[in-house]
């Protein structure tokens, strides 16, 4: 069986999903089912005094007992508000330890600050964290972020919610080819070639958000983006035939022609 | 001479002041973090608290008295990438 492994957890799917930017938790849970995805992110946010007790919540539409929850860092502009963030997020979800670590650079890319990255993963993995963590598609930095210890390195494809696809695979691929750790996109896959291309490269799995919640029918991208997952990890997984520039080569027999 | 109007009064019947996620909650004694919850209408919630910048396990709320001047975070999960 082809398993992605993090922190000695098997999961079946290697797509892995965010739970923002849905127009209501009926439609999260909708996407989330379809994706057949297992680990899902989440944000960590001030409550709003006075609400309704009764008021719908992520844990009912995503229950915690049926996912792994990837509680995330996103909106962190330093390591100490990262490491604030997963230290309330482990004691909120009874010392889940699992987590998405991101520091953001400057709020108009999104890009991550890998220097404060860097501090706030040494300091997280020393603390007990298995910390996944979101970066640049910078191989040294991936490398250096793989030695402190954390259980996954995360590039970026693009920026974050841009849909641009792919934009640097050479990149990724000495990412991938250095890593003993997983290697897991994230951010920037619009659609679902974009998410084959990144499993074709030999990606170990694929975390987006905008391109399932942000197309005109969240659901049936999420389904599409399953089988661009699966369908990418099996044809890396196969191996695929060398690129022959300039030299075609028949498919049918050149023998046995009529008239001749 | 000073005039008594009623803001002045609950200033001075109200003695406690709390920061709330950023927002400033007036008590007239001092609630341990259960009644905070329980005031604020947050009791069952899936939350974790921070107290001064320190975590308070969730088996701590009912013996965690807060005091004057206590800044506390008060998260949840939502939905997010």
């Amino acid at each position: 069986m082809d398993e992605l492994i993090i922190a000695g957890k098997a999961y079946s799917s290697r797509l892995l999903i965010g739970t923002g930017k849905y127009k209501d938790f009926d439609e999260t849970r909708r996407a989330v089912e379809e994706s057949g995805a297992q680990i899902v992110t989440v944000a960590i946010r001030r409550t709003n005094i006075g609400q309704n007790a009764g008021e719908p919540s992520l844990l009912d539409a995503v229950p915690p007992s049926q996912y792994t929850y990837l509680p995330n860092t996103a909106g962190c502009y330093s390591a100490d508000d990262a490491i604030r963030t997963l230290r309330l997020a482990r004691e909120l979800l009874d010392g889940h330890d699992l987590v998405k670590l991101e520091v953001l650079g400057d709020p108009k890319t999104l890009y991550p600050n890998v220097v404060e990255t860097l501090k706030a993963a040494e300091v997280l993995v020393k603390d007990g964290f298995k910390v996944m963590v979101y970066t640049s598609d910078d191989p040294i930095i991936a490398k250096q972020l793989e030695e402190i210890g954390c259980v996954a390195v995360m590039p970026l494809a693009s920026l974050i919610g841009s849909g641009m696809g792919i934009l640097n695979p050479w990149n990724l691929q000495i990412i991938i080819d250095n890593a003993k750790v997983p290697v897991i996109v994230d951010a920037g896959v619009g659609t679902a070639s974009d998410a084959a291309i990144a499993m074709e490269l030999g990606c170990d799995g694929v975390l987006m958000n905008t391109a399932i919640a942000g197309a005109g029918n969240p659901v049936l991208m999420a389904s599409a983006m399953k089988k661009a997952v699966q369908a990418g990890r099996e044809a890396f997984l196969a191996g695929r035939m060398p690129k022959k520039l300039y030299s075609a080569s028949p498919s049918s027999p050149t023998t046995g022609m009529i008239g001749k | 001479m000073v005039e008594c109007n009623p803001t002045f009064l609950t200033a001075i019947l109200k003695a406690m002041q709390l920061t709330v996620n950023g927002t400033p909650h007036s008590f007239e004694q001092n609630p341990n973090l259960s009644q905070l919850l329980e005031t604020l209408n947050l009791t069952g919630k899936r939350l974790a608290v921070e107290r001064n910048g320190e975590i308070v396990p969730r088996s701590q709320f009912g013996e965690t008295v807060l005091t004057d001047g206590d800044q506390l975070e008060i998260v949840v999960a939502v939905g997010g990438g």
